[in-house]
């Protein structure tokens, strides 16, 4: 086994685990901790793959700004440990053979030998960086422009969501 | 190298994980994360094609996902602090005012 490949599967393992433990965790905080780990993973597999500012952005953003927003709220909140409530009877028996034909369907699905897609990675994109970068202010100008707007209208709307016991 | 189709196993067995925690768990916050989960499992995918074809594209996407993703997180956090305070309850049955 190639060292790549190696790697490759103690990350996605971790993972994998992680994403486990997001859903068995009865504790909000737990929860939180555990999807961290599932998104330092997924850095170490972008850097896998060659996608250097991917990997870098998802840390800065993801683990860095969106999980502490999140660990922040759980803390200020004072969330307690989940309360159990009773699933349906229905939901018992068929819950969780539908989640993993789920899983199944989309694996099935996605990795379907397509003659389009290539089975093997290629070697890493030269200066994707920099691609990215002149990609993003040439063919996706507008599109980035419009995100300035999407974050301008979601500090307003968290601004208006806060403020609004005092009248 | 590591072949795409294990990316792609991968990224499915976190959305289908990522879709359990949305349905199965009772608090407000980890659904929410949850979604966050399955954000994540879509940027794998779109990574990993994106390596896989040698186009930047994907990275591209990748990048107006995680802005989407912050601005949801803002917003959403905010209606849940609101959620908090009317209700003095995270579990989402208390939260039942479209509920027939």
């Amino acid at each position: 086994m190639s060292p790549v490949l190696l790697i490759f599967f103690v990350l996605a393992g971790l993972a994998v685990l992680g994403a486990l433990s997001l859903v068995l965790q009865k504790h909000p905080i737990h929860s939180a901790l555990s999807l961290i780990v599932v998104m330092v993973c997924l850095a170490g597999l972008y850097l896998l793959m060659g996608a250097e500012f991917v990997a870098a952005v998802q840390i800065i953003v993801y683990g860095g700004a969106i999980m502490v927003l999140f660990i922040f709220v759980i803390m200020l909140l004072n969330a307690g440990a989940e309360e159990r409530t009773d699933f349906s009877k229905l939901a018992k028996i068929a819950g969780l053979p539908l989640a993993l034909a789920l899983t199944a369907s989309i694996a099935a699905a996605v990795v379907k030998p397509d003659p389009g897609v290539p089975a093997v990675t290629q070697v890493v994109i030269p200066n994707a960086t920099e691609k990215i970068s002149s990609m993003l202010f040439n063919e996706f100008v507008y599109p980035f422009e419009l995100t300035s707007f999407l974050i301008l209208v979601a500090i307003l709307g968290a601004l208006v969501l806060a403020q609004r016991e005092k009248k | 190298m590591v072949p795409t189709q294990y990316y792609l196993v991968l990224s499915a067995i976190l959305f289908g994980l990522g879709a359990v925690a949305f349905v199965f768990k009772r608090n407000i916050i980890t659904i929410f994360m949850s979604i966050e989960l399955m954000l994540n499992a879509v940027n794998l995918a779109f990574v990993a094609f994106s390596q896989a074809f040698g186009k930047v594209e994907g990275q591209v996407f990748v990048l107006f996902v995680i802005v989407v993703a912050a601005a949801e997180a803002a917003v959403g956090l905010g209606i849940i602090i609101l959620i908090q305070r009317n209700r003095q309850s995270l579990n989402i049955e208390k939260v039942n005012l479209l509920k027939l």
